[in-house]
């Protein structure tokens, strides 16, 4: 269990402490776990590595997942990157990036779920650019983990992770709000504005409906992650210039919470509703399964 | 929830409630089990029997009966390994009414004729819940270090069981009994803060009227 119960009482004690939000969640969870710090780095440091080797595996071309339904498109997202895209060649290889890892955890490759494995590629896909163009150091990164962890962490107490609960906004938007906040403490920004970040990226992704394609983990979900990223990017740039949310993020985080419960059933992860029950979504799954499926 | 649960499980893809939670699922029962399945029957509810082959739920369920972890990429042969070990499985899709979406109930006979079985949910997030153990009910999470001791419903076990636990200085999370029938086989699960020592466990089955003792480590 974490300590606080909100995002505001997690910046506040590392207001407090003069130290970074990573710091506090660390030494909370060290407590709580019974452990000592150094074991938790540790731990935390060999899932930065599981996520290194699975943004890269996710670039191999011939990539498919056992559906047949995607793979692939991180090695084309990779090659564009190289001409440096519309909004410069970092912001294309966290495409890039989200969407390898997204499509390795598709063909059952091994990834870190964060906080989801439907989510799995926004954090890696903003921590690892940032670390490969030497913004930072590998040290930095592990803690930046802690930091998106927190965040995550207060998020499921307060509403859910669940897409069959809240909707992909749960998933991919708790997801973005996370590596929004690891990416402001990342790139010197205070606490508080690690937590404008997070309400900015929750809030451009409310109402965000959970309805994969045959009930998969790859349509829409990987281009999701693709676009996760680039919202996790936007908001922490944002809190960086200086940028406040009206909205306080607990506040956005309830409101998330409020506006999943009120999604219909069809829209929270049964693949009744949505892009899953569009023509072609439909005829995809009886392609996958055949007809003798049930449901 | 740690912050290990939300960077994390590291796990094989693609679905962390049908792939991940489902290895849980089976790895817990192999544990409970206690020695290599010969046998394994498995029965699936809800979205798991209709979205099984698209999520690997199948192969995360038999790799956990092999004993891999949720991140073991042998996962994803684990049907072939199966057979090559000469685990006889089963599959059948049933719905079992009133169970969460994403229910399994595994029956697994081991080599030495061992009998056991679970019924779980994949709960979201790679974490499970198992509300029976041969058929008795219980509420196991795996989240913290759990003792499930079968034991003979017979005055004095329980106390010699949390004396034994309490003089190791260990902490007591939460304590449930199941018993079905007064005198009978019952079932105590007891999840405990920080770890358990491997010998406690050992130590606990030299204790009167157990039947079986598993530790069930966060997994």
């Amino acid at each position: 269990m974490l300590s606080y119960q909100s995002v505001e009482e997690l910046c506040r004690a590392a207001e407090d402490s003069g130290l970074p939000i990573s710091r506090v969640v660390l030494s909370d969870q060290a407590r709580s776990l019974e452990q000592e710090e150094q074991t938790l780095l540790e731990q935390m440091s060999a899932r930065l590595q599981v996520m290194e080797v699975a943004a890269e595996a996710g670039m191999d071309p011939s990539l498919r997942s056992p559906s047949g339904l995607s793979g692939g498109d991180a090695a084309k997202m990779r090659s564009y990157a190289q001409s440096g895209g519309i909004a410069g060649s970092l912001f294309s290889r966290a495409i890039a990036r989200a969407l390898a890892t997204s499509e390795y955890n598709a063909a059952m490759g091994k990834i870190v779920a964060s906080p989801t494995a439907g989510s799995c590629g926004i954090l890696p896909g903003a921590i690892l650019p940032v670390l490969e163009e030497g913004m930072c150091s590998r040290e930095q990164a592990v803690m930046a983990l802690f930091t998106a962890g927190g965040i995550g962490m207060v998020i499921g107490n307060r509403a859910t992770l669940a897409g069959a609960e809240g909707g992909c906004q749960a998933e991919c938007g708790a997801a973005a709000a996370m590596a929004a906040a690891a990416l402001v403490e990342l790139r010197g920004g205070t606490p508080l504005q690690a937590a404008h970040a997070c309400a900015m990226a929750l809030k451009n992704q409310l109402g965000l409906v959970c309805d994969p394609v045959a009930g998969l983990v790859e349509v829409p979900c990987i281009k999701r992650n693709g676009a996760g990223v680039v919202i996790a990017l936007s908001a922490a740039e944002m809190a960086l210039a200086g940028i406040e949310s009206k909205i306080p993020v607990d506040e956005c985080i309830s409101a998330m919470y409020q506006v999943g419960k009120a999604l219909p059933s069809s829209l929270r992860e049964t693949a009744q509703g949505g892009l899953a029950a569009t023509p072609t979504g439909v005829r995809l799954k009886r392609e996958i399964f055949g007809d003798a499926l049930p449901g | 929830m740690n912050i290990f649960d939300i960077i994390g499980p590291v796990m094989i893809g693609p679905s962390s409630s049908h792939t991940a939670g489902a290895a849980r699922l089976g790895y817990v029962a192999r544990k409970i089990l206690g020695e290599s399945p010969a046998q394994a029957a498995i029965q699936l509810s809800g979205s798991f029997a209709q979205t099984f082959r698209g999520h690997g739920t199948d192969k995360a369920l038999l790799a956990g009966i092999l004993g891999f972890r949720p991140d073991d990429a042998r996962l994803r042969d684990s049907l072939a390994l199966a057979e090559q070990q000469g685990l006889d499985y089963f599959l059948r899709c049933e719905a079992i009414p009133n169970a969460h979406p994403n229910t399994a109930r595994i029956t697994l006979t081991g080599s030495g004729g061992k009998t056991a079985s679970i019924l779980g949910a994949s709960v979201g997030g790679g974490n499970i819940l198992i509300t029976e153990i041969n058929d008795m009910p219980v509420h196991v999470t795996g989240q913290n270090s759990t003792l499930v001791i079968l034991h003979l419903d017979k005055p004095g076990t329980i106390a010699a069981v949390t004396n034994y636990v309490a003089c190791s200085s260990i902490n007591i999370g939460s304590f449930r009994l199941s018993r079905p029938h007064k005198g009978g086989e019952a079932v105590m699960t007891i999840e405990v803060d920080g770890d358990i020592p491997d010998t406690l466990a050992e130590h606990l089955k030299t204790l009167p009227n157990i039947i079986r003792v598993v530790l069930i480590r966060a997994v």
